[in-house]
């Protein structure tokens, strides 16, 4: 393991991710945001590029693909007639997930900055920021912070004094779950049903009113401005190799004081919750399984998560994964099949049932489990439904039925014998008239 | 050309070909419910997923994957098989077990698929989902719980029909596919919505618990509703028509056809002129062939060369070229097929017909029309120009505003406006490349025809001819060819004051006219002909007879008899056979193939594969033309005498042309 695991304060990138001071400009040009962001700029487009591959930056929102990477897709010389976008992800409704929503509320003006300079670095004309139907609040909050910039400046014409035209529209959601796909959200942004889009071609070919667009998470935009400032090696040097950077962890369920933090990439799990979230709830002998990502990745037993790096690679070598750090902790006193039944539910509620196995999927698997959650099934049901994941699993257009069909095979995978015992014991409680 | 191997195959497929394709050619099959060759791709039911590498390991949706060069494409690994079985048994789970009382049953996808590519029994034991019946119209009746939200019917109303009707409500399990307002359907190709759903979920409403598709004999035909010469297949039990589908002909129809074509079939047994009928006393009562023939023949006799045939609009070629050879066995040549008194020139056929071959109309730049709402008047002309328009045509309008499904630039109704154009039509044709003019019966009846030439330079080009002049009747570039016009038109025949017409099929001329001569009315229908006829013989329709017909292009297309006439009634050629042995003078066939062998060699084009040449020599009219252009097409629905006498027909004008709402039993 390289570099240090156990992040200090001076190297915090969200300064304010408790709302201690407020979210408005003043404050946040005091905790250093929009410090001489025009010189950020002189670095050049392509500069700035080469210098977030090298930060190792790893999208935020879940599925972990390299931003810069992701940016150098974009054309070099786009036409006035087909200009480039840059579209934030601000859709967090994944359960579990509450990340977004503090950098929202509390340091909006780091995603603001971000998105003028990441807007810069891939040539686009203009950033949308799609935030999640539910978050009125943070809504309000970001929109005050866009009106703040463009009043000083900061954003449209010469934007920051940077010679650079740059605008950035708010656009709040409806509250759909699949909003939160990438071609979804560009979809709903055209004002049309949010269906996710066929692949290829990638958005970064046609996107936005087929013009090539980036789609990026509010976290992976928010701590642009923080890399170069203080480079690209001082991101890398947190975590291990390939998982660099600091992490917003969003610790909920069992622990003594959930929170949201900011920690060093690859912390292991026991580190991260007895130094943050005050241990696990009744002990760690009391912890059952965790569901290290948000609600979309495997759960992982309490013995094998308990030391394991929390990064991309880590958990995805233990069958999970790290989606957006979300951690689901589940103490012993949990019915862990009526909540990964719950979680089934979510998914067939929004499913958007455009394409066919998630749409008749998502039903099927969620009433077995609600069968499997009673028992009111026969063991062949077990095989029956982890059957129809594998169905589910990989045959859609989005990766929503991946999602679903992951958090019940994780469940199945662990705690089989759970599920089984039900069964027997529900069959064996039911008495037959004699013949 | 991109090389791609399936299944140890290896091909080169079109640039631009999807895996779906490429398998296609290769000869593999691929099942598919969503994905349809005239429609955009959607890639949603996931049932045409192969193996594609290089690429993700997992499944592809080979429906929406441009083929590449170097792919590897497996159509018959277990993970394929495995993948259709499981998004078959997802569609299944939820569609009703009711294949037995269901009209699609034996012609389904979901059906034939299912055994084709399903795994023959079912996991499922939760109880199915159930969706209410939408309604649509008079044409299209729906059992929404079949349906399987491949959103066939959806494209099909936004991207061909252009009347974005249908739509999903609510999302996953509980989608829906519906109307919104649930209203009657007002696209005039609704009918096309039930052959492309691949389940039972929309159906034709007239036919249905008709008939199962394993009963019926299936016969190629030309569709006389409009003059487009849409490709029919008349589907046959016993000895009627049950239904009327579209054939595929790229050229033409393409795979469509209006509702008018599909649904007028119920009249082809109603209403129908079964017997010969004599007037008698003002009143007519009915007669026998042979009192009927006599009487035919003493009147001949009796009127010598003051004979005179009007044609109808649905004649075939060799119906006209019968009566044709009768008049001049009597020494008349009194011929005319505009009944309604248009009396526009012929003098080159070029001039009067569809100059640009309908599928390349779809490539035109610039459309101009002239008095002319081709959605009515040729709706799958109008398919093609909104296919035009949605690759970026303009259009340009001259005669009263109408919903044509695409937007038009209307100009005004004064055809004075052909003579000089508005500056932003006339520069968008003057930067144009494939320039449209569309001169249209409303136009033709105003007398634009010679101002419409006058303007037509700019249009007609050396590899291009953009000169369109738009008809309605099936059987007008035929009765053209066959010389049923007079310089004045209808007035002319009027003014030679014959003393016996021949009204063959015509229901359009008016009863004012032809006040004193005997009227002979060979036809099929009771309508406006035998209503005004002092004697009526009954013929056969189209779907009775053999025929020759030629569209607006110029295509010269060949009908087959499916049925036989009802009753009494006869092939309308053997009418005149017959009569002319009774006045003596036997005409020189006395089989079918003899009187096209006569015909053809008369009128040696009408034996032409395809389209008739006809050399570009426009004549130079009288240039004049002023004042509002309308539409003569006032009534889709009810244009002739075999629509008009259609429920269907009937029940489709009274609710989406006039709006009349029938409200409808709880079942």
């Amino acid at each position: 393991m390289t570099g240090i695991t156990s992040l200090t304060d001076k190297d915090r990138i969200f300064t304010n991710v408790y709302g201690f001071q407020s979210a408005g400009l003043k404050d946040a040009e005091a905790r250093g945001d929009w410090d001489k962001t025009a010189d950020l700029m002189k670095i050049g487009q392509d500069q700035i590029i080469e210098i977030v591959k090298a930060s190792g930056l790893r999208g935020r929102g879940g599925a972990g693909f390299p931003t810069g990477m992701k940016w150098s897709f974009m054309p070099k010389a786009p036409t006035p007639g087909r200009p480039n976008f840059l579209v934030i992800n601000a859709d967090e409704s994944e359960p579990g997930s509450c990340k977004d929503r503090e950098i929202l509320r509390h340091d909006p003006h780091k995603l603001v900055e971000g998105a003028l300079i990441a807007g810069f670095a891939m040539r686009a004309r203009a950033g949308y920021i799609y935030v999640r139907g539910e978050f009125i609040r943070e809504t309000e909050a970001l929109r005050n912070a866009v009106a703040e910039a463009y009043a000083a400046g900061l954003l449209g014409k010469n934007a920051a004094g940077s010679g650079y035209d740059f605008d950035l529209f708010v656009h709040r959601g409806a509250g759909a779950y699949i909003c939160g796909e990438e071609t979804a959200m560009l979809e709903s942004l055209e004002g049309k049903p949010g269906k996710p889009r066929l692949k290829p071609p990638f958005p970064a070919g046609a996107g936005l009113y087929g013009c090539p667009t980036t789609v990026n998470n509010v976290e992976s935009i928010a701590v642009v401005p923080t890399i170069l400032r203080r480079g690209a090696e001082w991101f890398k040097s947190f975590g291990r190799e390939g998982n660099a950077g600091t992490k917003l962890f969003q610790i909920s369920g069992h622990v003594n004081k959930p929170c949201v933090v900011e920690e060093a990439m690859s912390i292991p799990f026991r580190e991260l919750i007895d130094k943050h979230a005050g241990g696990i709830r009744g002990g760690w002998d009391n912890l059952l399984a965790v569901i290290p990502g948000g609600s979309s990745v495997p759960l992982v037993p309490a013995e094998q998560i308990m030391d394991a790096p929390m990064d991309f690679d880590g958990l995805k070598a233990l069958g999970s994964g790290l989606g957006t750090a979300a951690v689901i902790v589940m103490d012993k006193s949990t019915d862990i099949v009526r909540a990964i039944s719950r979680i089934s539910y979510f998914y067939k509620h929004e499913s958007c049932g455009q394409c066919t196995p998630c749409r008749e999927g998502t039903g099927w698997m969620w009433r077995t489990m609600e069968r499997l959650r009673t028992g009111d099934a026969d063991i062949g049901a077990i095989d029956r439904l982890y059957d129809v994941t594998k169905q589910v699993e990989g045959h859609t257009i989005c990766a929503l039925g991946d999602a679903a069909a992951w958090p019940i095979q994780g469940l199945i995978k662990h705690f089989r014998p759970e599920i089984e015992r039900r069964i027997v014991e529900r069959e064996g409680g039911v008495r037959e008239a004699a013949e | 050309m991109p090389k791609v191997t399936v299944d140890g195959l290896e091909i080169e497929v079109p640039q631009g070909a999807t895996v779906l394709q490429a398998c296609e050619l290769a000869g593999k099959e691929v099942p598919r419910f969503c994905y349809h060759e005239r429609l955009s791709i959607a890639g949603n039911c996931r049932m045409c997923l192969v193996e594609v590498a290089p690429g993700p390991p997992k499944p592809q949706a080979s429906c929406a994957l441009p083929a590449a060069d170097g792919q590897t494409i497996r159509t018959d690994t277990p993970m394929v098989k495995k993948a259709r079985e499981g998004v078959m048994e997802f569609l299944l789970i939820n569609h009703p077990l009711d294949c037995p009382i269901c009209d699609q049953g034996g012609e389904c996808d979901l059906q034939d698929q299912a055994m084709a590519y399903g795994r023959g029994h079912s996991r499922y034991d939760e109880m199915k989902r159930a969706v209410e019946d939408k309604y649509m119209g008079p044409i299209v009746k729906t059992a929404m719980t079949r349906c399987i939200q491949c959103t066939r019917c959806v494209r099909f109303s936004e991207e061909v029909a252009g009347t974005p009707e249908m739509g999903m409500l609510y999302r996953g399990e509980d989608s829906q596919i519906t109307s919104y307002l649930e209203k009657a359907l007002v696209s005039e190709l609704s009918g096309n919505l039930v052959d492309l759903c691949p389940v039972g979920a929309l159906l034709s409403r007239p036919y249905s618990f008709e008939a199962r598709p394993w009963e019926l004999k299936k016969v190629p035909g030309i569709d006389v509703m409009d003059a487009v010469g849409t490709n029919i297949r008349m589907d046959v039990r016993g000895r009627q028509v049950m239904r009327i589908l579209p054939r595929i002909n790229d050229d033409v129809n393409e795979e469509w056809a209006s509702d008018k074509t599909r649904h007028h079939v119920d009249a082809l047994v109603r209403n129908r002129l079964d017997r010969p009928w004599v007037r008698e006393g003002g009143k007519l009562r009915e007669a026998s062939w042979g009192e009927a023939l006599d009487m035919f023949a003493g009147q001949l006799k009796k009127a010598g060369k003051d004979v005179a045939a009007i044609a109808g609009d649905l004649l075939d070629a060799e119906t006209m070229y019968a009566a044709k050879a009768l008049l001049a066995g009597q020494g008349s040549n009194l011929l005319e097929g505009r009944q309604t008194g248009l009396d526009y020139d012929v003098t080159s056929l070029a001039a009067v017909r569809f100059n640009t071959p309908l599928s390349a109309l779809e490539t035109a730049d610039y459309i101009l029309l002239v008095g002319s709402n081709p959605r009515f008047e040729a709706s799958l002309v109008n398919t093609r120009l909104r296919k035009a328009v949605r690759r970026g045509a303009r259009v340009f309008a001259i005669g009263a505003e109408a919903d044509l499904t695409y937007k038009a630039e209307w100009l005004g109704d004064d055809l004075k406006l052909l003579g000089r154009l508005p500056k932003s039509a006339a520069d968008a044709l003057a930067a144009a490349e494939r320039p449209v003019m569309i001169v249209g019966p409303g136009a033709l009846g105003a007398g634009a025809l010679g101002a419409a030439l006058k303007a037509a330079g700019p249009f007609v080009r050396d590899t291009w001819n953009g000169f369109n002049v738009l008809h309605i009747a099936a059987a007008r570039m035929a009765s053209l060819m066959l010389g049923y016009a007079q310089p004045g038109g209808i007035a002319d025949i009027e003014e030679a004051n014959p003393k016996l017409v021949l009204l063959l099929g015509a229901d359009e001329v008016g009863s004012k006219r032809f006040g004193k001569a005997f009227k002979v009315y060979v036809g099929h229908h009771g309508d406006a002909g035998a209503a005004q006829a002092d004697l009526v013989l009954p013929g056969a329709t189209y779907a009775e007879k053999h025929g020759t017909w030629v569209n607006i292009e110029g295509r010269v297309q060949r009908g087959e008899r499916a049925v036989f006439p009802p009753g009494d009634a006869r092939e309308d050629w053997t009418i005149f056979r017959a009569v002319s042995d009774l006045i003596g003078k036997p005409l020189p066939f006395d089989r079918f193939d003899q009187l096209r062998a006569a015909m053809v060699a008369d009128v040696p084009a009408l034996a032409t594969d395809g389209i008739v040449e006809m050399p570009w020599s426009p004549p130079t009219l009288d240039a004049k033309a002023e004042g509002p252009v309308g539409y003569p097409v006032k009534d889709f629905y009810l244009t002739n005498a075999i629509c008009r006498a259609s429920p269907t027909m009937r029940r489709c004008s009274d609710e989406i042309v006039h709006g009349v709402v029938y409200e409808e039993a709880a079942e």
